[in-house]
């Protein structure tokens, strides 16, 4: 563990908008208790998948865009994560193994470690709105899931 | 780790990196391969909601912390003028009927 304190995020991006002269600040959507099922399965026989925010088809306009479920053999060689707010000043996101782990959940699979890689992975678009966030894009991945079969899904956000 | 703390998520497995790299730096394999081993773990094994924070390190300079989204006095007038761009374009946006339609 690092011995430096976490970064406090949600008030440095709360005094980051207020700098831009936003009057209102961000507030995060919340659960009220923390969800939580489990797979009820070994790992050995999981269908894994994973959701993303970074962006496979930027020509949509990121005002429209949506929930995705995308098959893994269309992902992209590098993914659009421009519009992201990722830390461009230290790092970048030119290796997409850093933050879209296809290859190793292949590895996994041909040595038996999970069941298989799912059919297809989804993107999640980073939406101010939580309504959109809650009742549209979330359903829409949760629906793609269970038809694809899926037990466990990896939520790596950039 | 505070935003995702609080919104409540069943597993959280917390790699202390800039924003960017979740499972590791770029080209750390071996960081990458632990952190979706520990993920799959985390989803399969636990038996309650857990936060799990791994040894993952940046090898780069620590002053990451420091600088992301920092306000200060050297970027206050670039940040309202950052600001004011991102107003117009939403309201270019709107203009042009640029927002997402509700599913049917």
């Amino acid at each position: 563990m690092s011995d430096q304190a976490f970064v406090p995020y949600m008030e440095r991006t709360r005094l980051f908008y207020r700098a831009q002269g936003f009057d209102k600040d961000y507030v995060w959507a919340h659960f009220e208790t923390t969800p939580f099922l489990s797979p009820g399965k070994p790992l050995k026989d999981c269908v894994v998948t994973v959701v993303t925010t970074a962006v496979a088809h930027p020509e949509i306009p990121k005002p429209t865009r949506k929930a995705q479920s995308i098959p893994f053999t269309q992902a992209p060689a590098q993914f659009d994560t421009s519009e992201l707010s990722w830390d461009k000043q230290a790092t970048h996101t030119d290796d997409r193994q850093s933050y879209f782990p296809l290859e190793v959940l292949n590895e996994l699979a041909g040595q038996g470690f999970i069941e298989s890689v799912s059919r297809r992975f989804h993107f999640v678009p980073t939406q101010y709105s939580h309504r959109a966030t809650l009742s549209e894009d979330a359903p829409s991945i949760a629906r793609a899931c269970r038809e694809d079969e899926v037990d466990i899904a990896l939520l790596i956000p950039l | 780790m505070d935003i995702v703390t609080h919104c409540k998520v069943p597993r959280y497995l917390h790699n202390d990196l800039p924003l960017g790299n979740p499972l590791g730096t770029p080209y750390d394999r071996k960081t990458q391969i632990a952190s979706v081993l520990s993920a799959l773990s985390l989803a399969a094994g636990a038996k309650q909601s857990v936060v799990e924070i791994s040894d993952a390190s940046w090898t780069g300079s620590p002053a990451w912390k420091e600088n992301y989204n920092k306000v200060d006095e050297t970027n206050r007038e670039e940040l309202l003028r950052l600001g004011e761009e991102n107003r117009r374009k939403r309201a270019e946006n709107k203009a042009l009927g640029l927002s997402r339609q509700p599913r049917p």
